[in-house]
């Protein structure tokens, strides 16, 4: 199982990678792996501005189908749009060409909140 | 492995599945692959060369004696009298009020000897309704249990399995022969779940004799690249076709008509069975709804129990769906009200809040 130890994690299973103030956001290895192959990622368009805990988007795998949600709040300022004809990047790059979305984040604090690669590997019991 | 995992049944294959890595779910209480590497890669080999789905969990019946046929005739409603041994069919077995009981297939194995193949989830109540029904006082036994069942499904099916059988396997559809695969005596039927060249292999013995043939046709079909599939496949591949699945597209409410199974209900050959007076009213009568063929454009998938809108108006559910992989858009099987079922016809399915357009279609989805 694959947990970076640079990002910051959710329980959601999601991860985040801040650069310069941006959140990048995409769906955790072990996620990948629960939900299968994945064939429709359906992201709610740019420019949105969102709190933590909104859904961003989803993740529709061939049995089961689940929600993206904004690990931090501010705006959406890009997604990932090779997804719309390659979802299975996010089965094979999780954490790479995987990626959903960019948020401008408005409340930096919040990224304290977040579970760090310990937490999240205990999380998932690994 | 979850709590549902631990007391769910085994079958014969159960240490071929954790060998070949699968991902195992409960389903109909058996512990079952649902996937071992991939869904659609999976689905891709049953389309394009050959694959092997352990079925095992699916029940298995026999009707014997004299009255044997008579008992068979009067649950389903299709015509097992036409039948001549080495042939099976397809039939659906209906209560008093026309819903469905079971879709299930009957083998008439001799003059005087039927086996009865019916869904996991209902192999109990299937054989407690023919116990009851079986006025003719046939021998009936439920074998389930010792029974296994592989499907090998696939165009290079036939040129694996005619390596373990040393002989060409000339079979039609629906066609089976009581022969022997790898020093196995099988059950070895032309039918399948999946739309491709296919076949059903029904065998009895312990755990080593089921690995083994497994290994066997494994090792057969190797160069054609064989591979394991889960039940994720088998329910795509199923629905690229438009095959029923009980619990989802059929029930005790739905009849054969209107779920597009009129061609199993015989009233002209048979003037009597379970369910006649019922069925032949609706026939009469005629539907007020159909399972429908419908298509969307995009890769969202439609799933169970989605809605279908026409003009601002409910007028149906989705009973399966997929993302089809051989076509890469959505497709589903839905109950609609009759005047909407025409091919052609605009619909929406509301796919999680999102009203998307869907076309309906004619089956099989896949053209084979």
């Amino acid at each position: 199982m694959n947990i970076p130890e640079n990002l910051k994690y959710t329980k959601e299973h999601e991860w985040v990678d801040v650069k310069e103030g941006v959140a990048v956001v995409g769906v955790t290895d072990y996620a990948q792996g629960e939900l299968g192959d994945v064939v429709f990622v359906d992201m709610n368009d740019a420019g949105e501005t969102v709190s933590a805990g909104d859904e961003i988007g989803s993740v529709e795998a061939v049995k089961t189908v689940g929600e993206l949600y904004a690990p931090v709040s501010g705006k959406v300022a890009e997604i990932n749009e090779a997804l719309e004809d390659a979802p299975e990047t996010v089965n094979s790059d999780p954490y790479g060409d995987g990626w959903m979305a960019k948020i401008e984040m408005s409340e930096p604090s919040e990224l304290d909140n977040l579970l760090d690669a310990a937490a999240y590997r205990e999380l998932i019991g690994q | 492995m979850d709590i549902n995992l631990q007391s769910a049944k085994k079958t014969k294959l159960f240490a071929k599945h954790a060998e070949a890595g699968a991902k195992m779910v409960e389903f109909a209480g058996y512990a079952m692959p649902i996937q071992y590497e991939s869904i659609l890669a999976e689905h891709k080999t049953v389309r394009e060369s050959v694959g092997v789905f352990d079925v095992s969990h699916m029940g298995e019946f026999f009707v014997r004696g004299e009255r044997a046929l008579d008992c068979v005739q009067e649950v389903i409603t299709n015509n097992a009298a036409k039948l001549v041994p080495g042939k099976a069919l397809y039939t659906a077995m209906c209560y008093e009020d026309g819903g469905i009981v079971d879709d299930l297939l009957v083998y008439r194995l001799a003059e005087d000897e039927f086996m009865i193949v019916v869904n996991a989830a209902n192999i109990d109540k299937d054989f407690q309704w023919m116990s009851r029904h079986d006025f003719a006082g046939a021998e009936l036994s439920n074998l389930s249990d010792e029974y296994a069942l592989l499907a090998v499904q696939g165009p290079d099916s036939q040129k694996t399995l005619e390596k373990l059988t040393g002989a060409p396997i000339d079979l039609e559809f629906y066609s089976f022969a009581q022969t022997t695969l790898a020093g196995v005596e099988v059950i070895l039927s032309r039918t399948g779940y999946t739309g491709e060249l296919g076949f059903e292999i029904y065998f009895k013995g312990d755990e080593a004799a089921a690995g083994a043939l497994w290994d066997a046709i494994f090792e057969a079909g190797a160069e054609f690249g064989i591979k394991p599939v889960g039940l994720g496949a088998r329910d795509t591949l199923r629905l690229e076709m438009g095959y029923c699945l009980y619990g989802n597209d059929i029930d005790a409410t739905t009849n054969p008509y209107e779920a597009g199974l009129g061609w199993v209900v015989k009233l002209k050959a048979k003037e009597d069975f379970t369910g006649r007076t019922a069925l032949a009213n609706v026939k009469a009568e005629g539907v007020t709804r159909k399972l429908t063929a419908l298509k969307t454009e995009g890769r969202a998938i439609p799933r169970k129990g989605y809605g279908v809108s026409a003009n601002g108006e409910i007028i149906g559910e989705v009973t399966s769906g997929a993302m089809s992989p051989t076509l890469g858009h959505g497709v589903a099987l839905a109950y609609l009200k009759k005047e909407f079922a025409e091919v052609g016809t605009t619909v929406e399915i509301d796919l999680r809040g999102k009203p998307t357009p869907a076309t309906v279609v004619e089956l099989p989805f896949v053209k084979k």
